[in-house]
């Protein structure tokens, strides 16, 4: 039988509003895997705007992080670099968003467990039934040579998750 | 307006279990002060795209006022 490839470490339902959440606290994310992948749903509460930007940590850390990124904001398109203190990875729905809707999210991270600096990457969409649906493309790095052991997610404007925000994180390998 | 403290979820990835704690006043800080980065930020961004704005649309005008056609200012500063 074939090793699995692609395995469900973690799964998280948020069932209240939450400001952080972090999957492998403790350090706990297994190191025996070769990459990681993040896909999640979520929505916060962010008053009167369609949408909101996320940021993350890793270990706990909220340096050496940078960023570039290319968007789309319904009506036009951008790019930079650096937003947020090169933390923000991408957007979601905010409260101004259509009702009971959530954003959609996917984070890369290859070589994750290994010892030098970890570049990964994101795509995202939100989702509104108006002009302002956002989707962005970001690639990012931590110059850290730090293995990654626990990640966290927040709003980039203090807000909540909403509950029923999901997130799943799963482990890769290449064998 | 809410005086809820804002919570975190943790998830252990060795036994599964999902724990919630309020956040520490340290982190609640932090946070804030994120945001009024990310506020920062964003201002700064939205007046430098407006300011980018301004300077074309007045390049355009002085280029139409020297003859040049919609076309022509269009490929130049569109």
């Amino acid at each position: 039988m074939a090793n699995p490839t692609y395995t469900l470490i973690q799964s998280v339902t948020l069932t209240t509003s939450t400001a952080t959440v972090t999957l492998g606290s403790g350090g706990t994310i297994p190191q025996n895997y070769t990459d990681l992948q993040i896909l999640f749903s979520a929505r916060t509460d962010r008053a009167s705007q369609p949408a909101d930007d996320l940021q993350i940590s890793f270990n706990g850390s909220t340096s050496s992080f940078s960023q570039i990124r290319i968007y789309g904001t319904g009506s036009g398109a951008g790019s930079d670099s650096n937003y947020a203190s090169g933390r923000q990875i991408g957007i979601t729905d905010g409260a101004g968003a259509t009702s009971n809707t959530f954003g959609s999210f996917s984070l890369y991270i290859p070589n994750y467990a290994g010892s030098t600096y970890k570049s990964f990457s994101t795509d995202s969409v939100s989702e509104n039934n108006a002009t302002g649906a956002f989707q962005e493309l970001s690639a990012s790095l931590w110059s850290s040579i730090s293995a990654i052991t626990s990640i966290s997610f927040t709003s980039t404007s203090a807000t909540n998750f909403v509950a029923y925000s999901n997130f799943y994180l799963y482990g890769i390998k290449n064998s | 307006m809410t005086t809820d403290t804002p919570i975190a979820v943790e998830a252990n990835c060795e036994t599964g279990e999902i724990t919630s704690r309020p956040l520490t006043a340290e982190e609640i800080a932090a946070a804030k002060a994120a945001a009024a980065q990310y506020e920062a930020d964003a201002k700064a961004k939205a007046d430098a795209d407006a300011a980018i704005a301004k300077a074309k649309a007045s390049a355009a005008a002085k280029l139409a006022a020297l003859g040049l056609t919609a076309d022509e200012v269009a490929a130049l500063v569109g």
